[in-house]
């Protein structure tokens, strides 16, 4: 997977009229992954993000080749948020540990969403993204 | 032309029972020539991902607030946003939205900011018409522009600002955000992110009575007698009171006023829209920290 994934998120989206933005949203928000089966049979890994208003939760892994992966499951009744989830998911997918420590805390708000979504929802994104983080760092502690 | 009212029983017992229309009055009356029926959420995407078939959405944050000025649209920018969903100044606009109906309730105060006449919610919004596994779609609506009136603002009656409110001590205050962010403990509602208030806590003397308490588990408004107990009872509210209600941006205030002036009947309550993002960051005003509602500072005419 490509280190620069969400770089190319960004452009898609600063490419787009602020209405097209909420429908590419609203398409990352259908593209959410599904957990995989093994996080589907136990809830009690995954962490709530609780910045979040909807009930969203995160769960991230280190592959045996050392690449990264955030799960997360977010309600169907929660787009925007699930959106966001969507994003971090397919954009960090696949980068070392060091790259997605290094994509930086303010990515949320660089992707031209604040005038379409409200800043206390762009800061449940930003609250996604630090927990994905901090859960990283202390895998790579243990 | 009004579309006519929903005669439910539950309705008849508020004060104005024109106001509200139930799941099935809407299944019914929908398509009735005159009738709008607008989604207004929370979640900016929700209405994408499906919506009553014919209904037209308005977000709080991009179609009613300024960009410019922290305040709502003026009367130009109204009735455009009218026109282009199909709205005149005589149809009946019926609005649902998500979570109790908190931001459909924010988008009836704007309505009726400019005078809106006919303007009801759906009891128990959103949530209620999924439960009953009524109709959704995701076609988009296909909307005839209309023709609304540019009609100036009347904020006096129904909206509070800063100075309002410190000319108001001495008149109840009702403060109906979570009981952490009443206290101080935090500045925004339970799960979601600080916002930065510079202080938390409340504004002297308001009592707390947390919005969705006027809401029961299925999102529909509670009863008469059950509001009556909040709001006369606890809160100690009198007819005639001159009251003022506030939470964060006051959307949450707008389903608390919508409570007080059409189901409780109280003629005289105002939103503080500004409320504690601007109150809590405010030069030279008081507040109160903890659970009791604190003294009464003298009012600031």
């Amino acid at each position: 997977m490509s280190a620069d994934l969400l770089a190319e998120i960004r452009e898609d989206f600063l490419a787009l009229e602020q209405k097209d933005r909420l429908l590419l949203l609203l398409e990352f928000a259908n593209d959410l992954p599904e957990l995989p089966k093994n996080f589907q049979d136990h809830p009690d890994l995954l962490e709530r993000v609780v910045e979040c208003q909807s009930p969203v939760f995160i769960f991230v892994d280190l592959d045996a080749g050392g690449a990264f992966h955030l799960h997360a499951t977010a309600p169907r009744e929660s787009p925007t948020t699930r959106g966001f989830a969507s994003i971090l998911a397919q954009g960090l997918d696949g980068l070392s540990a060091q790259q997605v420590l290094a994509v930086p805390d303010d990515y949320p708000q660089s992707i031209g969403l604040s005038e379409a979504v409200s800043p206390l929802r762009l800061r449940g994104m930003s609250a996604m993204l630090g927990r994905a983080k901090r859960q990283l760092r202390e895998r790579l502690a243990a | 032309m009004s579309a006519p009212f929903d005669p439910t029983e539950k309705f008849a017992t508020y004060a104005h029972p024109s106001r509200l229309v139930s799941t099935d009055w809407l299944a019914e009356h929908r398509n009735d020539a005159g009738l709008v029926v607008v989604e207004s959420d929370e979640d900016v995407l929700l209405y994408e991902v499906g919506h009553i078939p014919g209904s037209v959405k308005i977000d709080w944050h991009t179609d009613l607030n300024d960009k410019v000025n922290r305040d709502y649209i003026e009367g130009a920018a109204f009735a455009a946003l009218m026109g282009s969903k199909g709205i005149t100044r005589d149809s009946t606009v019926v609005i649902y939205g998500d979570k109790s109906n908190w931001w459909a309730a924010y988008a009836l105060w704007v309505f009726t900011l400019f005078g809106h006449d006919d303007v009801r919610l759906l009891d128990g919004g959103r949530t209620k018409w999924l439960a009953e596994a009524r109709e959704m779609t995701t076609d988009a609506t296909s909307v005839t522009p209309t023709e609304y009136p540019v009609v100036s603002r009347n904020d006096a009656p129904i909206r509070a600002f800063k100075n309002d409110v410190l000319a108001h001590f001495g008149n109840p205050l009702i403060d109906v955000r979570s009981d952490d962010e009443y206290s101080g403990v935090r500045t925004t509602m339970p799960a979601y992110p600080e916002e930065g208030a510079l202080r938390g806590g409340h504004i002297p003397t308001a009592a707390s009575v947390p919005w969705a308490r006027a809401a029961d588990t299925d999102s529909t408004f509670r009863t008469r007698t059950e509001l009556d107990d909040i709001y006369r009872g606890e809160a100690g509210l009198s007819d005639g009171d001159d009251v003022i209600a506030y939470c964060r941006i006051g959307e949450r205030s707008s389903h608390t006023w919508f409570v007080l002036t059409y189901l409780l009947g109280f003629e005289n309550v105002r939103n503080y829209d500004g409320s504690w993002t601007e109150w809590g960051n405010a030069v030279a005003v008081p507040i109160a920290v903890g659970t009791e509602p604190g003294a009464a500072p003298a009012p600031r005419p």
